[in-house]
C-alpha cells in the first residue's frame, strides 16, 4: 500500500519533471499529434457531411453506408493502421496512412449525425419550405442544414474526441504524435513518460470537448 | 368542360377558373385511393371551404394544387395549365401555403419569415422591407414590435399570425390554407377568423381553404365542397349547404345547430 502510493507520487513528480525538461520534444507531438487530428478530421467532415446528405436523398444507401462506416469502427485501431500499411499511395507515408485511418475512424459519428439531424426536422417545417417553392440547394442550404448543425457539431465533436485519442497510437506506426511518449515510456517502464504523453492528450481532448461544446450551444440557442 | 352537376350549377361561366379538378384521382402504391373521380372548380376569387373529417381527402387535394402530390389519373388545372405542366417552383412561389402546424422556420425571426419568398423571387430590398411591414401590420403584428423575434418566442395565435403573414407575402393569387387556425383556443380563433374574412374581402384571392369545423366552413366560405370517404358529396353555397338534402351535410348542420343552441 505505502509501496503503491511512493510509487504514484514519484509517477507524477516523474511526469512533471519529463514534462519540464522536454518542452521543445512536448511541443513539437503535440503540434504533429494536431496536425495529425486537424488534418483527419477535416478529410472525415468533407467526406461525412456530404455522405450523410446523400443517405438522406437516397435512403437506399443507408444500409450499405451506415453498415460499412460500422464495421470500420469495430475494427481495432491499431489493426485499421495495419490492414492500410498494403495499399499503393497510402502505405508510403506513416502520416499520409495514419491521417487516412483517423479520418475513417471519425466518418460514422458524422455520417450518422449528419443524416439523423437533416431526417429529424420536423416535416411541417419541410413541407412549408417545399411548399413555399424553395429549390432543393435551397432547402438543403436555407433549411437543413442550419437546423441540423448542431446534432452534426455534436458527431463532429464526438469524433474529435475520439481522433484525439486514437491518434496517440499513430506513433505506434511512426506517425509521430503524443503517441511516441506513451511508447517510450512502455518500452522505458517508465509512468511518468507515458504520463507525458497521456496528460497532454488528454488535456486536449477535454478542450476540444470543451470548444465544440460551446459552439454547439450557441447553435442550438435559438432552435426548439 | 366536364363538371359534375352539383359544381356547375353554382359556377358562373364566365369567370375564368383559377383552379380545375378534372376526374382526378390519387390510389397510393399500395392500392388504397385517397380520392376517386373528383371534379371541382374555383373560379378566380372564391374561397373555397373542403370540410370533411381526417381522411376524407381535403389535405390530399389541397396538396394536388401545389404539387405536393400528382393525381394518379385526371388533372388539376391552375389558370388553366395541367399542374404537370407547370415547373413546380414557379407554380408553388404563386401559390401562398399556410398549414396547422406552421412550419415557420425556428432559425429566423419573424421578418426573416415573412421576406424568405420576397426574397427568393429577387425583389428590392427596399420592396421585400415594406411588404414585410404591409402584411405583418395586416395581420396585427406591427413589424416595429414583432419582427425580431423568433418563433419561440410567440404565443401559438401569434405564429399562426405569422405563418398567413408569409402566405401571403409575395402576393400569391391563390392561397391554400390547412385547418390555419385549428390549433386555435376559441377566442383567438373567432378573431383571427374574423380578420381573415375581412381581408379576404379586399384581397379577393381565390382562396382553398381545408376544415372539420362546420361553423368555420359556413363562416369563411363562398361555398362549401363536403369531403367523405375520398369523395365530393356536395358543393354549394352556406345557405345552399344549411338545407342540403345529402345525409352527410345534415349531420354536419345538425352538429352545428346543436352547438349554437345548447338545451
Amino acid at each position: 500500500m505505502l509501496e503503491d502510493l511512493r510509487t504514484t507520487r514519484e509517477t507524477r513528480r516523474g511526469a512533471l519533471n519529463f514534462l519540464l525538461t522536454h518542452k521543445r520534444e512536448v511541443a513539437m507531438l503535440t503540434g504533429e499529434h494536431l496536425w495529425l487530428v486537424l488534418t483527419s478530421m477535416l478529410i472525415a467532415v468533407a467526406v461525412g457531411v456530404p455522405l450523410g446528405i446523400l443517405l438522406t436523398r437516397q435512403p437506399r444507401l443507408k444500409t450499405f453506408i451506415l453498415g460499412s462506416t460500422n464495421v470500420i469502427q469495430t475494427i481495432p485501431s491499431l489493426a485499421l493502421f495495419g490492414l492500410l500499411l498494403p495499399l499503393p499511395w497510402l502505405g508510403v507515408r506513416a502520416d499520409r496512412l495514419a491521417i487516412t485511418a483517423l479520418a475513417l475512424y471519425a466518418l460514422l459519428p458524422i455520417v450518422r449525425n449528419t443524416y439523423t439531424g437533416i431526417v429529424g426536422i420536423s416535416e411541417p417545417i419541410r413541407e412549408a419550405a417545399v411548399a413555399m417553392g424553395l429549390t432543393q440547394s435551397q432547402l438543403l442550404a436555407m433549411v437543413e442544414l442550419p437546423l441540423a448543425s448542431p446534432v452534426i457539431l455534436a458527431g463532429i465533436r464526438t469524433a474529435t474526441v475520439i481522433t484525439i485519442g486514437v491518434a496517440t497510437i499513430a506513433a505506434a506506426i511512426g506517425a509521430g504524435g503524443l503517441g511516441e511518449f506513451i511508447f517510450r515510456g512502455i518500452a522505458m517502464v517508465d509512468n511518468g513518460v507515458i504520463l507525458a504523453g497521456a496528460i497532454p492528450a488528454a488535456i486536449m481532448a477535454m478542450l476540444a470537448d470543451f470548444l465544440l461544446g460551446g459552439v454547439q450551444k450557441l447553435l442550438t440557442r435559438r432552435q426548439r | 368542360m366536364p363538371q359534375i352537376a352539383a359544381s356547375s350549377a353554382m359556377t358562373p361561366a364566365s369567370v375564368p377558373s383559377a383552379i380545375e379538378f378534372r376526374d382526378v384521382e390519387l390510389r397510393l402504391p399500395n392500392g388504397r385511393t385517397l380520392l376517386s373521380k373528383l371534379n371541382l372548380t374555383v373560379p378566380l376569387g372564391e374561397t373555397l371551404v373542403l370540410l370533411g373529417r381526417s381522411g376524407s381527402g381535403k389535405t390530399t387535394s389541397l396538396k394536388l394544387v401545389n404539387r405536393l402530390l400528382t393525381p394518379t389519373s385526371g388533372a388539376v388545372l391552375i389558370d388553366n395549365r395541367d399542374s404537370r405542366e407547370w415547373e413546380p417552383i414557379r407554380l408553388r412561389r404563386g401559390i401562398g401555403y399556410a398549414i396547422q402546424d406552421v412550419g415557420l422556420f425556428p432559425h429566423y425571426n419573424v421578418r426573416q419569415n415573412v421576406a424568405l419568398v420576397p426574397k427568393l423571387e429577387g425583389w428590392q430590398r427596399s420592396r421585400v422591407n415594406a411588404r414585410v411591414e404591409e402584411v405583418l401590420s395586416l395581420v396585427g403584428l406591427p413589424a416595429r414590435d414583432f419582427g425580431a423575434r423568433y418563433p419561440n418566442e410567440l404565443s401559438g395565435g401569434q405564429r399562426q399570425r405569422v405563418g398567413l403573414a408569409r402566405a401571403m407575402a409575395a402576393d400569391p393569387p391563390i392561397l391554400l390554407m390547412d385547418e390555419p387556425f385549428g390549433a386555435l383556443d376559441p377566442l383567438t380563433r373567432a378573431e383571427i377568423q374574423a380578420e381573415f374574412r375581412k381581408l379576404q374581402k379586399d384581397m379577393r384571392k381565390t382562396v382553398v381553404f381545408v376544415t372539420h369545423d362546420v361553423s368555420e366552413a359556413l363562416l369563411l366560405g363562398d361555398r362549401i365542397a363536403l369531403m367523405e370517404d375520398g369523395k365530393l358529396r356536395t358543393v354549394g353555397t352556406p345557405e345552399s349547404f344549411l338545407r342540403s338534402s345529402d345525409e352527410i351535410a345534415q349531420r354536419y348542420v345538425a352538429v352545428y345547430g346543436a352547438a349554437r343552441l345548447p338545451n
